[in-house]
């Protein structure tokens, strides 16, 4: 499990027969498995009638009918189309508040349980206290409860809190489902940087704090990094915790939402569904392309997430 | 007469003065900042809440005030524990730095798997002590066997074996062509993986889309099955496969992932044993079968076990696709069915615990294989 990139290191190939028909394969299957997006991003560009009359790979077979727009995307984000009155804010599909809202949903979700775990594992791994390892086994012991289990209590102690349809109440709610597997990882990282680096700064008069701000935090970036990837991604393409927490408010709804809504109501708006979808997968494209191998390191770590 | 009044005051008044800016003072200053803290931590917090500002200031507020104020919270804690003497503080430092974290576990996690418990044995608001009706609800019902049904046949059978299955094929095919090729591909097929239940749903939809045999089709399934002469087929409607074909889409998401790590584990297999193998004349599927697949064991458990318990709380690609009609309900979508559409929150309850009990064998199995692998992290 060393070489847990996608950018393996290359070993050496013997030829052999047989190699040709490998290759097709491995063809057909890639070709098969990215079709259903590459329909998707076509369907995209191509003007409302056409999407709802023809199907995508009509723009193949008959490329000399094929007509692009990106009319879609303009409306799905709120944009003036030019050639078209905008429509009223009755019909607003508003992805961009959804997509802003997402961000706000996703950033304090990933970094906020970051913050907690990290602290939470260095008390963990380099401060003696008693029932320090009953302790540890309890936050462990929490991966196996599904997050299921919770939306009823949650649920009641927000409507008493009145934390329900806040930001503040998702960001607790992701941070309490991320904080065992964030506690374990960090924890296995944390264990293992050397105790002299440690001993040096104690000598020096340093407090767990300091050490922990100022040695343990820059040290553990990698690690950090890894479980921060896997994290943004999964609070961004939530669904649940967004329906259970969040609500039906359309001010706060996040892209999976308001995309959830956009199904329900299909039948007329195939052309914004669409974009819509892409629009939804934009940051995780972007994150997944520019931090593959963070991402598939902290991915095979944080299989476990419960 | 003053100066001694001065004389016989001044060593309380210094004994006050630093009995204040020692004990007292710290635990002033103690109580102080964290309420100052605390304060303006809750104004922000109003003040998102109701505010009409645009979304985008809203935005960026509540991101600063979110995460500078779990910073704040935590330098403050220390700072307030550094006043105190030098055996409080090493009693109370752990705590600065765990009790947050086991605060919030207990209170999302630990504390809700007792409630719930204690919810399913009561009736749909609460209030009267049912025993054990929720549960006889959970396995009698129409929905949940048909849940059960789905869940653990389509979804955690077909669905874990085709991920799996797929992802062992690619891994090892892909093992053998040029690394850019590799790579390219492994991209490709891992891409999905980054796409939410709701998104790959949208995606599908212009798969399986159906319209009447004679009119134009816009679902690709339909426009082949057409294209080849056939009627067109309601695909999701079709009871019990179109399961079959919502598990499609999982393994669609999945099987990036099983390809990812599986592929790594082969990679880790010693060169030199496979050499071997080929140098004692093992054709290639004996050299898969007695060498790679006892090497990559391991990894196999882990990757099995982890996309068991993604079909076993699977949710959203059934929300999306079909609500869970047409005969294609799952457990997780029957909980968020009681919990918002019928509002019976012993209902919802019992069918988390059986949720829990369903995960708990399974997870138990995938932590004790991930310990042994820990190292994958580094």
């Amino acid at each position: 499990m060393t070489s847990a990139t996608l950018s393996a290191p290359r070993r050496r190939r013997r030829p052999r027969f047989g190699t040709v028909m490998v290759y097709v394969v491995m063809i057909a299957i890639t070709l098969l498995w990215i079709t259903p997006t590459v329909g998707l991003l076509v369907s995209s560009f191509r003007p409302a009638d056409d999407v709802k009359t023809s199907g995508w790979w009509s723009v193949i077979t008959n490329p000399e009918r094929a007509r692009f727009t990106l009319d879609n995307y303009r409306i799905v984000l709120g944009l003036p189309l030019p050639d078209r009155p905008t429509p009223g804010s009755g019909s607003r599909v508003g992805m961009e508040v959804a997509l802003l809202n997402t961000l706000t949903v996703a950033l304090p979700s990933t970094i906020i349980p970051i913050l907690i775990a990290a602290f939470a594992a260095y008390g963990f791994a380099w401060i003696d206290f008693p029932g320090r390892r009953a302790l540890f086994i309890l936050v462990v012991a929490m991966l196996v409860v599904p997050l299921q289990i919770s939306l009823v209590p949650i649920l009641r102690d927000y409507v008493a809190l009145q934390l329900g349809g806040t930001y503040l109440g998702v960001w607790l709610a992701h941070t309490g489902f991320g904080l065992p597997l964030a506690v374990y990882l960090l924890y296995n990282y944390v264990s293992t940087i050397p105790r002299d680096i440690f001993e040096s700064a104690f000598l020096d008069g340093a407090t767990h704090f300091t050490i922990f701000t100022r040695l343990i935090l820059p040290l553990s970036m990698p690690a950090l990094a890894s479980f921060a990837i896997f994290q943004f991604l999964w609070t961004w393409n939530d669904l649940l915790v967004a329906l259970v927490f969040l609500g039906a408010e359309p001010r706060v709804q996040v892209v999976t939402q308001r995309l959830l809504s956009l199904l329900g109501q299909f039948g007329q708006d195939w052309h914004l569904l669409t974009a819509g979808a892409f629009v939804s997968m934009v940051a995780p494209l972007i994150v997944f392309f520019s931090l593959q191998r963070f991402f598939v390191r902290g991915l095979m770590a944080g299989s476990v997430k419960g | 007469m003053r100066p001694t009044r001065e004389i016989t005051r001044s060593p309380a008044a210094n004994g006050i003065g630093t009995f204040l800016s020692t004990t007292i003072g710290r635990l002033l200053v103690s109580l102080f900042v964290p309420a100052i803290t605390f304060v303006v931590l809750y104004q922000v917090f109003i003040f998102l809440r109701d505010t009409q500002i645009p979304q985008w200031i809203t935005a960026i507020i509540a991101i600063l005030w979110g995460v500078g104020g779990v910073l704040a919270l935590f330098t403050i804690s220390n700072y307030v524990i550094e006043q105190l003497g030098p055996s409080w503080r090493r009693r109370l430092i752990p705590f600065v730095f765990v009790g947050p974290a086991l605060a919030i576990l207990t209170w999302y996690l630990v504390l809700p798997t007792i409630r719930s418990f204690i919810a399913s044995l009561y009736d749909a608001r609460g209030i009267n002590f049912v025993g054990l009706d929720n549960y006889i609800y959970a396995f009698t019902s129409q929905e949940m066997l048909q849940s059960y049904r789905n869940n653990f046949i389509f979804w955690m059978i077909f669905g874990t074996a085709m991920s799996v299955g797929f992802g062992l094929l690619i891994a090892v095919l892909v093992d053998r062509t040029h690394p850019v090729f590799e790579t390219i591909c492994k991209a490709l097929i891992f891409m999905p993986m980054v796409i939410s239940g709701v998104g790959a749903s949208v995606i599908w939809k212009f798969i399986y889309e159906y319209r009447p045999t004679g009119a134009n089709q816009i679902g690709l399934l339909n426009g082949i099955v057409t294209a080849l002469g056939f009627e067109s087929q309601g695909w999701l409607l079709l009871q019990p496969w179109n399961n079959l074909f919502l598990v499609i889409i999982m393994v669609w998401l999945q099987t990036g992932y099983a390809m990812v790590i599986l592929s790594a584990a082969i990679k880790g297999i010693p060169s030199d044993l496979l050499e071997a193998g080929r140098i004692d004349g093992a054709n290639e599927f004996q050299i898969f079968r007695s060498i790679i697949l006892p090497s990559i064991q391991g990894t196999l458990i882990t990757v099995t076990t982890t996309i068991i318990l993604f079909t076993l709380k699977i949710f959203d690609i059934v929300q999306s696709m079909t609500g869970g009609n047409f005969g294609t309900q799952v457990i997780a979508n029957v909980q968020y069915v009681q919990l918002f559409r019928q509002v019976h929150n012993g209902r919802a309850s019992a069918i988390a615990i059986i949720l829990l009990l369903a995960v708990l064998p399974v997870m138990y199995y995938n932590l004790r294989q991930f310990g042994k692998q820990t190292e994958a992290f580094r």
